[in-house]
């Protein structure tokens, strides 16, 4: 078989049909060499834009430094050691906060989503403050626990719970009554039905919900960070507001969706060791 | 229930109805049922579409209760699914996030059978239908007969006194369909199961019943039982074969027309 032939193999009845309405996947390397172009393509438009505002003198520079500039901004917050505090706090908090309201989302969901009575107790209150948008109740939080690590902490939590608790229930919820019947006429019950068909049957929508979860962390962590605190990614973009340092605020922009795009791989990483059955290895 | 072993229940089915709620009004679905199926013995269940005949074996599994009316495994009324009436669906139901040798031992498993007894059974069942090198595979990667035939290893590794299928060879092509009932057909002579088989098909009615039963047109009930005297090893050919076929094509052609009028 030529090599060309070899990556057109159809593996499994999933490949044709994706492959039906997208054609086959695009070999490895040359995906890799558009992705990098793109990023290549991206900065260069970026320092075309900057330079023309310094040669064509159309205003301050400082407003749009180049992406050179940010680069050696981040890098020089980097070899001074003060990035890493900065970016320590906003970890940390994301970290701790995330991980609460995972856990509370879970311990809520499953129950509520394989329950009835208890997913009639819990649903009405979660209708009723979901439409609040989270950052409402941002001074709400700084009020009741003062604006400390605390409120940053409990804000992400609040913030993550609604889509992972929302999705958790759905997902238990709409798991294949025939699954649960075919595993009820070989004898599960109760606990074993619940913890070897509902939860592995409903763990990919879970773990959508847990990315999504991941996402909605970074989002609000910089709004808590603007309001009240030393450290921190959002802080550092707030100071450089403060000081019209548009290097520090892009820089630390930067940062922040590269921290973010490396938590939605660890999820991602993690769900492709979890969920191989849905494209194992040929 | 029967104990553990190659061999069969007895199922009873006496005095079901079975109504269900429609536009608010309640219709009927099986209408006065009673049925003995005697241990080690494949009965099929025929009638026109909608007839009721998947209803009446969802109610022997115990997925849903009768309206009226209740069915015994040897002298024992159901109540609920249980390990002791293996089911296999027309749409595989496997779990996809076992590989096909965990699907098989899923029962066992949940039995507290030990792990190296599970592989065991695991082992031989997959051998009789003939899927051993594919054990760790999972289910997204095998053919539609490959999945039906892991799925009969699963409700067969359970060691089920009866074994309760919902046309399980529907979705199948032609060739791997008959291929299916053969393979069936050999496994029951040494399983000895009691099976309880839901076809719209005359030809695999015929190809695998003990006995046959035809239900009217909905509601269902039962029309005529048929004892196919054949013997074990079946030839679809023979002229007796065409025979059953023709006539009980008649029976259930008169039944079809009932709906169409």
């Amino acid at each position: 078989m030529s090599r060309r032939e070899e990556v057109m193999f159809v593996n499994t009845v999933t490949d044709l049909v994706e492959w039906g309405l997208h054609g086959a996947p695009l070999p490895r390397g040359r995906a890799w060499v558009l992705r990098a172009g793109a990023v290549v393509a991206f900065l260069l438009v970026w320092s075309l834009a900057s330079g023309l505002v310094v040669l064509g003198n159309l205003f301050n520079p400082i407003f749009l430094a180049g992406p050179w500039r940010v680069l050696g901004k981040v890098a020089e917050l980097a070899v001074t050691g003060q990035l890493w505090g900065h970016v320590a706090a906003t970890v940390e908090r994301v970290v701790v906060g995330f991980a609460t309201g995972a856990l509370l989302a879970l311990a809520l969901g499953l129950p509520a989503g394989h329950f009835p009575v208890v997913r009639n107790l819990l649903e009405p209150i979660v209708e009723i403050l979901r439409p609040i948008p989270p950052l409402a109740m941002l001074p709400l939080f700084i009020v009741w626990v003062g604006i400390g690590e605390t409120s940053k902490i409990a804000f992400i939590t609040y913030a993550t719970f609604f889509p992972m608790f929302l999705t958790t229930v759905h997902a238990v919820g709409q798991v294949d009554p025939l699954l649960l019947r075919a595993a009820a006429s070989l004898g599960a019950r109760r606990t074993p039905l619940f913890f070897r068909v509902v939860l592995p049957a409903a763990l990919p929508e879970i773990l959508t919900g847990i990315r999504l979860g991941v996402a909605l962390s970074f989002f609000v962590i910089v709004i808590s960070e603007f309001i009240g605190a030393e450290e921190g990614l959002g802080y550092l973009i707030n100071d450089g507001r403060n000081f019209f340092l548009v290097d520090q605020m892009l820089g630390a922009a930067i940062v922040l969706g590269l921290l973010g795009y490396a938590g939605n791989a660890l999820v991602v990483r993690l769900g492709r060791r979890w969920l191989r059955w849905e494209r194992p290895p040929a | 229930m029967s104990p553990a072993g190659v061999g069969g229940a007895r199922v009873r089915v006496e005095g079901v109805h079975k109504a269900f709620a429609l536009d608010g009004r309640s219709t009927p679905a099986l209408v006065d049922i009673n049925l003995e199926v005697q241990a080690g013995e494949l009965l099929c269940l025929l009638g026109p579409s909608g007839c009721g005949k998947s209803t009446l074996l969802n109610i022997v599994a115990g997925f849903l209760p009768p309206t009226r009316g209740r069915v015994l495994v040897d002298a024992t009324p159901i109540t609920g699914p249980g390990p002791e009436r293996g089911v296999v669906f027309q749409e595989y139901v496997l779990f996809p996030w076992l590989t096909v040798a965990q699907n098989v031992e899923f029962g066992p498993r949940l039995a507290g059978v030990e792990a190296a007894r599970c592989r065991e059974i695991a082992a031989r069942y997959l051998d009789m239908v003939g899927l051993r090198e594919h054990a760790t595979k999972f289910p997204v990667q095998l053919s539609g007969g490959m999945k039906q035939r892991v799925a009969i290893a699963r409700a067969l590794a359970n060691n089920p006194s009866i074994v309760l299928m919902d046309e399980p060879f529907g979705a199948l092509d032609a060739q791997t369909r008959e291929v299916m009932q053969e393979e069936l057909s050999r496994i029951q002579r040494v399983e000895h199961k009691t099976i309880v088989f839901v076809t719209h098909s005359i030809r695999e009615a015929v190809y695998l019943a003990d006995r046959l039963v035809v239900l009217t047109s909905a509601p269902g009930r039962i029309r005529e039982i048929f004892s196919i005297k054949l013997g074990e090893a079946r030839d679809r050919f023979a002229p007796e074969f065409t025979r059953y076929e023709s006539e009980i094509t008649r029976v259930v052609k008169e039944e079809v027309a009932k709906v169409r009028e």
